[in-house]
């Protein structure tokens, strides 16, 4: 059945504030169509972002919202999670949002396993403020910090999560949005810390100064990019290399989650 | 029945925090505030609430916004560096209007400054610590039973007006053991948000013309059936960013009149020895006990001293200071910083009164001789 976004959407709020094509767009969608198909109900449902583009999707969403500072979104996730752990708590997030300022929040929500599903929005770019370039940028090409492009290594979103102690990591695309889809509702039912890379387009700040002002033709570029976790396994390194890896990436399901392990520890303290 | 005990203030502040309703505490250690965590940790889990040591002061602070939003009482509590990094978080709890006490153990700075040692260096941090034109409220206890009645009535200032309001404790007081005999609890006014009385589909977070300049934000029990947003950026009523001219001026003057417009019920002082007296003394904090034992001395010397002493420190008690003002001809202003009060007590008496100084900032409380010999060089 098809889904009905008005139930999740605050209509009154749209247009979108996003360029047209914006990757945040078909992202938002994947999210919200993996929630219809768990038939989650809106109060259930905490959505949390710091600040960029992506991160206004908390406006949009009917579920309870806040859009907090840049790169901060994980404590207020983590807090709430904590507050009240039966509610589905997500973080809608930028690269620089998650990895730049926010990158120690990251890999410390990581390490707790809590269960937040972090989706983020992996443009490349500052997108908001103009195209600087964050720790996603790919090496050699240019931002608008680095107009002679990009000497910086990149993180790998997928490695740093699961190093931190993430127990569900997992990789897709604007590209393949009903795969996305999929990954995005695995990670909404896994009990822990769920990392969803989703690599988006900004044609506006990345795409226009690096001849992919075209968003179709960035999508394209995208999916050139990426490899099935499958596929990447028979390659060489050489070939591997700017590629992303796409996959359900990790899985694990024996670490303890955090807000269980917090709830024994009350138990514990009441009985002493 | 109220039970004597041998506590330190940074515990008081942990136990009132606990009576007064606080449930979230998040933070990351550091002298002289140390002792807040440790007491919380073994304490939170007792009542059932949330205790949590975080990466760093940013995160301890926005985890206590988010509590805070969530429907908690929360708090958290640093020293010098680590209230420097939770300023931004502070701006933001101003901006959504969410009710947060920060517990400041002042201590030298600036920077690493004097991690063990006394200061009241960070006043005026307090007051425009965070950026942007906001009001703050800031309560400095100066004994051991005030700072756990100070902390009560903290939370209770943050839930009524839905507002940070920082704690300002020292590095003295903090590790001061004495014997204190807490008040019954049955006996405490504890204050809890108001709560929404209209269904979730009329609730706006900041709808002051229906609910007045204070609206109703749903405690933990409502926060699952209540859904709305809440931003960092100027705000309508309803929560979502505006730039219309008119609704951010009405809206950011309004955050500041609902505390200075309510300032007969967040106003605390004392006046110690002023009726008769000649020469007044400013004091706040545990400096103002110091005042105190001069004040004494001086009145055995034949001087007639009087003490004027803010507990609620911001707002600044304007009216009182400028009363003084008209009403002596000379003041000392005492504090354990170079400098800081002093400028709001210029402010506030205009000139109306020749004003001399006891300021020390080298990590060392001020002596009552120090004030004492100050009064005998200025009278
Ligand atoms: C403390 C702080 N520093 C800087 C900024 C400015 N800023 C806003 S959004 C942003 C970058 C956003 O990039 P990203 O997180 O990748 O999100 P996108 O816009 O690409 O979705 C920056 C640097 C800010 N709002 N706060
Ligand atoms: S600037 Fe880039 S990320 Fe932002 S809305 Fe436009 S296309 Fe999307
Ligand atoms: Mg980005």
């Amino acid at each position: 059945m098809a889904t009905d976004y008005s139930k999740y959407l605050r209509m009154e709020k749209l247009p979108l504030y996003w360029c047209p094509g914006c990757g945040n767009g078909t992202i938002l969608k994947a999210m919200i169509t993996a929630i219809d198909e768990l038939g989650w109900q809106n109060d259930d449902i905490m959505m949390v972002s710091g600040i960029g583009c992506s991160s206004r999707a908390t406006g949009y969403v009917d579920f309870h919202t806040i859009h907090t500072l840049h790169g901060r979104a994980v404590p207020v996730a983590t807090a709430i999670k904590m507050c009240h752990p039966d509610m589905h708590v997500i973080v809608f997030s930028g690269d620089g949002d998650s990895t730049a300022i926010g990158g120690n929040h990251f890999i410390h929500a990581c390490r707790r396993n809590i269960d937040l599903t972090v989706i983020i929005v992996d443009n490349w770019i500052y997108g908001m403020t103009g195209g600087q370039y964050s720790p996603l940028t790919p090496t050699g090409t240019k931002a608008s910090t680095m107009p002679r492009g990009n000497i910086d290594p990149n993180f790998d979103i997928a490695e740093l999560a699961k190093g931190a102690g993430a127990t569900f990591v997992a990789r897709s695309s604007v590209a393949d949005p009903m795969i996305l889809k999929n990954y995005i509702k695995k990670g909404l039912s896994h009990k822990g810390m769920s990392v969803i890379d989703a690599l988006s387009n900004c044609h506006i700040q990345w795409g226009r100064r690096n001849k992919y002002g075209d968003p179709v033709k960035l999508v394209d570029l995208i999916k050139e990019k990426t490899v099935t976790k499958a596929k990447a396994a028979k390659m060489s390194e050489e070939e591997l290399k700017g590629k992303y890896v796409t996959g359900i990436l990790y899985e694990n399901t024996a670490k303890k989650e955090y807000t269980q392990a917090y709830k024994e520890l009350v138990e514990k303290a009441q009985n002493e | 029945m109220s039970k004597a005990q041998i506590m330190n203030g940074n515990e008081l502040v942990s136990e009132a925090a606990i009576a007064a309703g606080c449930r979230f505490y998040a933070g990351y250690p550091i002298t002289p505030s140390s002792e807040i965590p440790e007491h919380l940790s073994k304490r939170m889990p007792e009542v059932g609430g949330v205790f949590m040591q975080f990466e760093d002061e940013i995160a301890s602070c926005m985890a206590a916004v988010g509590a805070s939003y969530a429907g908690y009482k929360s708090m958290t509590a640093s020293s010098g560096p680590g209230i420097s990094l939770k300023q931004e978080a502070i701006g933001l709890a101003c901006m959504m209007e969410l009710p947060l006490v920060v517990v400041n153990v002042m201590r030298g700075g600036p920077s690493t400054g004097l991690p063990t040692r006394v200061s009241q260096a960070d006043v005026m941090q307090a007051r425009w610590g965070t950026h942007g034109d906001h009001m703050i409220i800031a309560v400095a206890p100066e004994t051991l039973l005030e700072t756990y009645t100070e902390t009560i009535r903290a939370f209770n200032m943050a839930e009524k007006y839905r507002t940070p309001v920082y704690i300002l404790t020292d590095a003295v007081l903090a590790h001061l053991n004495g014997r204190v005999e807490l008040p019954d609890p049955s006996t405490l006014e504890i204050i809890d948000r108001t709560q929404p009385s209209v269904p979730p589909e009329e609730y706006n977070p900041y709808d002051v013309e229906r609910f007045g300049e204070v609206p109703p934000l749903p405690n933990k029990e409502k926060f699952h059936d209540y859904r709305f947003h809440m931003t960092g950026l100027n705000k309508d009523k309803t929560g979502f960013p505006t730039v219309n001219k008119e609704a951010v001026e009405a809206d950011e003057e309004r955050m500041i009149r609902k505390i200075t417009g309510n300032i007969k019920d967040i106003e605390s002082f004392e006046y110690y020895k002023m009726d008769d007296a000649q020469l007044a003394i400013f004091a706040y904090g545990t400096n103002a006990a110091a005042a105190r034992v001069a004040v004494d001395e001086a009145r055995e010397a034949g001087i007639k001293a009087g003490m004027f002493r803010p507990i609620t420190v911001w707002p600044f008690p304007e009216k009182q200071v400028a009363e003084i003002g008209k009403n002596f001809d000379k003041m000392i202003v005492t504090e354990i910083n170079l400098g800081q009060m002093l400028y709001e007590v210029e402010r506030a008496t205009k000139g109306s009164i020749e004003i001399s100084t006891v300021l020390q900032a080298a990590g060392v409380p001020i002596r009552p001789q120090q004030i004492l010999d100050k009064m005998k060089e200025v009278l």
